[in-house]
């Protein structure tokens, strides 16, 4: 009787335990170990000419790979730390500042734009800033420009572009922490004569730094590993590292190349998003909910 | 500095203004590409030389409007295809997955709880070319080996399907399972103790409960789908999905029948997220 019962739970284990593990078996270990053989591969003939470090050495003796990298890398994290600084006293204004019923409201302004595809808003962005853009147009109507000039495809556009895509990934987080801080701390120190930045420094950020440090590693996550954005709004003679991987798969169909590049901006991901749980110490399962 | 606190004017119309130019910054793209699919022009752009529906409804010859355009008008079946089919596979094996890690105990759960997260967190493009590399060797491996030729190892919609469910399996999983952790499992105790075996009780109670959530999910599946970029870039075949179309058309400078479709997608989106917001906060209040 027993017995019938425990094999009986024990199917019902295996029952959800084997679309779970196909899944993540076939469609993501697999692949990745997978694709670190082929980083490790000759770019000779398919599979002939054996194990070689050659692929990852390509990458230190190229300036043009390693600099996309260390470019890719600079600017996620200029990036990052923009949309901090945008992201902390919007946070600030929606838990503390307005009220209750304005806030429903403002939750949902800043979400709803979230839900449309990455691809629009940079289309809009080009529509806005190109050399036939809106801005141009309304410059030169107005008599302040003689001719039109490209505002598109520098490394301006690049930044807003990927500062406009993120913000949410910051926002979010942050509202979480932000709400469960007391207000009459903020009061206590107020009325005991802290100045604003104070106040900032020593309660307002000091609580909020799980919610920071979980945004800016989404954020960063999501900048370095953007393809949309950098491809359209950035400078026709400078690339973002996925756009190399992106020309080695596609274009000059070296895979083997191209999956050493892969490893490296899992790499740069992995570290950076580790330093900076080590630093918070937190867990990743923590922050990822 | 907060509501509770006494301001000066200065800092409140400061802190106000602020709030409107992050808004402003937040919907000029959108509000934009929207007003500009109204512009009876030939290209994307001002001046504005008076309102048309064509771009939706033009037959040609001179403009030819979204419903009568085939390459955006297939790319967006493709699409709607191709994200059913993701909807389906990830909200099964996210439901699998939430059983698996709420209710049941076994060896290296923590390890494989990471793992079922990491999906989510690899960047698209690395998801998308670990896929093509490992559908690739596979494939060449069955045919040199053993003479058959697998066409779902070769890039094309099927592929997409699976590099998309890769990591939207994911999300559809954490859903369902934050609702899951909220059952009171007391109420399946009571139907075992009442003589229903392990199936009838998943059937008719825990499915029942997790429904909202599970909705939720796909919808959620849904949308990630129809809009995925990265990881479909890697497996597209000859059949592009809509935002692979769109890329190209855009990468080109883009025409009034990209606002259009883009107005019909930021209305269709907008209508689709209300509602999951709605039920979502519904479910919340059960």
């Amino acid at each position: 009787m027993m017995n019938s019962k425990i094999t009986k739970i024990r199917w019902g284990f295996f029952l959800f335990f084997m679309p779970v593990f196909l899944w993540l078996f076939l469609l993501f270990v697999l692949p990745h170990l997978e694709l670190l053989r082929l980083s490790f591969l000759g770019t000779g003939y398919y599979g002939k000419s054996g194990f070689t470090l050659g692929n990852y050495a390509a990458f230190f003796k190229e300036p043009a790979y390693w600099l996309t990298f260390v470019r890719t890398a600079g600017y996620s994290i200029i990036i990052t730390l923009i949309v901090l600084i945008i992201a902390l006293p919007m946070a600030f204004y929606i838990t503390k500042v307005v009220g209750f019923k304005a806030r429903g409201l403002l939750m949902l302004l800043v979400i709803v734009p979230f839900w449309v595809s990455v691809l629009i808003r940079v289309y809009g962005w080009m529509i806005i800033l190109r050399e036939s853009g809106i801005i141009n147009q309304i410059l030169v109507g107005m008599g302040l420009l003689k001719t039109p000039i490209e505002m598109l495809y520098n490394d301006v556009s690049l930044i807003i572009g990927l500062v406009h895509t993120n913000l949410l990934f910051m926002l979010v987080p942050i509202i979480g922490v932000m709400d469960s801080l007391d207000n009459s701390l903020i009061e206590a120190a107020s009325n005991l004569g802290a100045k604003k930045l104070a106040i900032w420094w020593k309660i307002i950020i000091p609580h909020c730094i799980t919610g920071i440090m979980s945004g800016s590693i989404i954020v960063f996550m999501l900048v370095t590993g953007s393809y949309i954005t950098p491809a359209l709004m950035g400078g026709k003679n400078s690339l973002w590292f996925t756009q190399q991987i992106y020309n080695q798969f596609i274009i000059a169909f070296n895979w083997n190349q191209g999956a050493a590049f892969g490893f490296l901006l899992l790499l740069i991901s992995s570290i950076i998003v580790g330093l900076s749980l080590k630093i918070t110490g937190q867990k990743l399962g923590e922050v990822v909910k | 500095m907060i509501r509770t606190l006494p301001n000066t004017k200065a800092y409140t119309i400061g802190f106000s203004a602020f709030a409107v130019f992050y808004f402003i910054f937040l919907f000029a793209p959108l509000v934009i590409v929207c007003i500009l699919a109204f512009n009876d022009s030939m290209f994307p752009s001002l001046p504005w030389y008076g309102f048309t529906l064509d771009w939706f409804f033009s037959k040609g010859p001179k403009k030819v409007g979204v419903f009568h355009d085939p390459m955006n008008l297939k790319a967006i079946f493709t699409s709607i295809r191709v994200a059913l089919g993701v909807s389906l596979l990830s909200t099964v094996v996210g439901t699998c997955a939430a059983f698996l890690f709420d209710q049941e105990e076994f060896r290296f759960k923590k390890f494989f709880y990471l793992l079922m997260i990491a999906p989510m967190v690899v960047p698209g493009v690395i998801l998308g070319i670990s896929i093509l590399s490992f559908a690739n060797t596979l494939g060449m491996f069955l045919e040199h080996n053993i003479g058959i030729d697998l066409r779902i190892l070769s890039p094309g919609l099927l592929l997409v399907m699976f590099g998309q469910s890769t990591f939207i399996t994911t999300f559809v999983a954490l859903v369902v399972i934050a609702r899951l952790k909220k059952f009171d499992r007391s109420l399946e105790e009571a139907a075992y103790n009442l003589g229903a075996n392990r199936f009838q009780v998943i059937w008719f109670i825990t499915l029942r409960y997790l429904k909202p959530s599970i909705i939720g999910g796909a919808v959620v599946a849904f949308l990630l789908s129809f809009e995925n970029f990265n990881t479909t870039l890697f497996l597209i075949g000859s059949k592009p999905t809509l935002p692979i179309a769109l890329f190209a058309q855009i990468r080109d400078g883009g025409s009034p029948v990209v606002n259009a479709v883009s107005f019909l997608l930021i209305m269709g989106m907008s209508i689709f997220a209300l509602a999951n917001l709605y039920f979502s906060h519904k479910a919340e209040k059960q």
